[in-house]
């Protein structure tokens, strides 16, 4: 049989993301209109006259078939246009930009860390099972998934900040009194890094240092999980038996060629964790006040102001649908099967 | 003779459960935990929504066993009272994701064709959502209450059952037994829900399982951002809402026993989750 190109595959799953996109824009516009209370009351304001709304609802185009209004919906959307804060009065589109990195920021330090902990436990676990170490990783591996994330927060900011000291005072990314490096790239250490300033690196650091720990250990349990399952697999394979018997050292044959093998099913698990780590994010920015996209959309949630929460939703979906595009065409890369099979 | 078997698969079952304690030990948690939620409001003395003036953020005594909260109510009686509407909610929208997921998914995979391009299509556009996030949306455009969290679990969990349940149906449709109903009569409807339909549900138990305790993690995550259920009424995510300012001062109770209690459960539903994947599918045992 013919190599499959890997471009024709990456095409054709780029194309497959596509009906699905048009989903999640379908869903977003449904759940937008059935909004609780009207979009025309609130921007008539307190003008108590029935002609004064129907003059907002009329120039909104509420009053349009719901068809011509969806158009009208995806229009907005392709020029990057969420509608606006009622509360802030701005650009939801803008307001989400410029949050964005603090969120990304605490996402990709989180899972860094989660890996770099959850893939050693896991390989450590699967080269012993049955070991103390092994039903140790097992049982914390259930409680890690039984956790509240809001609760390990809270449960860390008391250990370690009210008890010990050591972590600083959870009130965001940076202390209001310190003036923040000039904004390059959004994430604040790096920002800090550029602009020289080690002591305000070391700042932003540990500001971070919690919050990411919470999430951290939110993905450990099912990386672990995964990790230790499919090295198992791997370990018991007829290859890995015949590089032992030709002699290979063992550290470089598990983490060469084993550990190589068996974090393919891993990279697939990524999905499940991206989309509960974009919730669970939600709830550890609350703990936190973390400035990023989710207490913008929760902010604007307690006063009454949707549409940043579904603008949130909405971009947080487009980016899962987009990071799962990535994951698969990576795979595709990775593992010639895949292609076959597809 | 099928005195001589009941005894025998009993103990095979008896000898299953001794060889995993773990399990039984999760077992008894639960039946514990379901005590607590059933018969636990009855028994209490104090009343969960009585506001104490003078013992406002009092740490655990004889009197008040998990302290008081910031108005001064008493912490252990709301967590009582909190067991029993957490559970309801997460029962209830497993129930209906269970229902209603199985039958569609069922269908899916036993009829192929149109229905099941249909049912995918659906799956696809609810897994494209990060799944608390759909929840949150769902919640914001049906109205903030306790019956749409139930919705919006129910709604998020879906894709899970439909998935599952399509995957077993399918496996099945072309099974000896399948093709004996058919011969005998039955009409693909009888044939979906008496001989296939039975035949899919043990593994979609395990999944009910460790879909409780997600629900339940969901439930208190939402009322924790203040979405659902709304104070004053205790709920596990809500008490630790309402303790975590306190924390940061000091007062780790307020937060902290609501917390556990929600942990513990979670826990204890993920175990008998981990435990009955076991019995069912002996391959998985490792």
């Amino acid at each position: 049989m013919a190599r499959p190109s890997p471009w024709r595959y990456v095409g054709r799953r780029i194309l497959s993301a596509l009906p699905v996109l048009a989903g999640v824009v379908v869903i977003t516009f449904v759940l937008t209109r059935m909004l609780p209370g009207d979009p025309a009351l609130y921007y008539a304001g307190q003008v108590d006259s029935f002609q004064a709304v129907e003059e907002v609802r009329h120039r909104m185009g509420l009053d349009r078939p719901l068809p011509v209004q969806f158009v009208a919906y995806v229009g907005d959307l392709l020029h990057g246009d969420l509608g606006q804060s009622l509360s802030t009065g701005q650009s939801v589109g803008r307001e989400i930009v410029q949050r964005l990195p603090a969120s990304f920021e605490l996402m990709a330090v989180a899972l860094a860390v989660g890996m770099a902990l959850a893939i050693p436990l896991g390989v450590a676990a699967a080269t012993r099972p049955g070991s103390l170490l092994d039903h140790a990783c097992r049982v914390t591996g259930t409680a890690g998934v039984s956790l509240p994330t809001f609760f390990t927060g809270l449960v860390l900011i008391y250990v370690l900040y009210y008890l010990l000291g050591i972590a600083p005072a959870p009130v965001g990314r940076f202390p209001s009194f310190m003036r923040p490096p000039p904004s390059v790239t959004g994430l604040l250490t790096v920002d800090c890094l550029l602009a020289g300033d080690f002591g305000k690196f070391r700042v932003a650091c540990a500001q971070l240092a919690l919050p990411a720990l919470t999430m951290a250990i939110f993905t450990l349990a099912p990386l672990m999980r995964m990790t230790r399952a499919s090295m198992l697999g791997v370990l018991s394979s007829e290859f890995v038996r015949q590089a032992r018997a030709n002699g290979m050292p063992w550290p470089r044959l598990l983490f060469g060629t084993a550990l190589r093998n068996a974090m393919l099913p891993v990279v697939t698990t990524m999905g499940m964790i991206a989309s509960s780590m974009l919730g669970a994010n939600v709830l550890v920015e609350r703990v936190f006040a973390w400035p990023g996209v989710g207490s913008y959309a929760l902010d604007a949630m307690v006063s009454l102001d949707y549409a940043p929460l579904q603008g949130f939703v909405l971009t947080m979906s487009v980016l899962y649908v987009l990071i799962n595009l990535l994951i698969d065409v990576l795979y595709g890369i990775i593992d010639p099967r895949v292609r076959f099979e597809a | 003779m099928s005195a001589s078997i009941a005894p025998r698969r009993r103990s095979a079952l008896l000898f299953l459960l001794r060889g995993n304690p773990v399990t039984c030990a999760a077992l008894v948690l639960f039946a514990a935990i379901v005590a607590v939620a059933a018969i636990g409001p009855l028994l209490l003395v104090s009343d969960p929504l009585a506001t104490h003036a003078a013992h406002t953020l009092e740490a655990p005594s004889a009197e008040f066993w998990c302290g008081t909260d910031e108005v001064g109510r008493d912490v252990f009686a709301r967590i009582v009272v909190a067991a029993r509407l957490d559970l309801v909610i997460a029962c209830a929208a497993v129930a209906i994701s269970f229902a209603i997921g199985s039958v569609l998914g069922g269908a899916a995979g036993f009829f192929g064709g149109w229905v099941d391009a249909v049912t995918a299509r659906i799956v696809d556009t609810l897994m494209a959502f990060p799944l608390f996030l759909l929840a949150m949306a769902i919640i914001s455009a049906l109205g903030n209450n306790t019956a749409n969290v139930v919705y919006a679990t129910a709604i998020v969990n879906l894709p899970f059952y439909i998935r599952m349940a399509r995957a077993e149906a399918a496996q099945r449709r072309g099974a000896g037994f399948v093709e004996a109903a058919r011969l005998g009569g039955a009409g693909s409807a009888r044939v979906l829900f008496a001989h296939v339909y039975p035949n899919i549900l043990p593994p979609l138990m395990v999944q009910i399982s460790l879909n409780l305790g997600w629900a339940i993690l969901n439930a208190a995550g939402l009322s924790f951002i203040g979405l659902g259920v709304r104070p004053p009424t205790p709920e596990w995510g809500i008490m630790v809402a309402d303790g975590a300012a306190d924390i940061v001062s000091g007062a780790w109770w307020v937060s902290l026993f609501p917390g556990l209690a929600l942990m513990l459960t979670v826990f204890c539903f993920n175990l008998i989750g981990d435990g009955l994947r076991d019995l069912l599918d002996p391959r998985l045992r490792s």
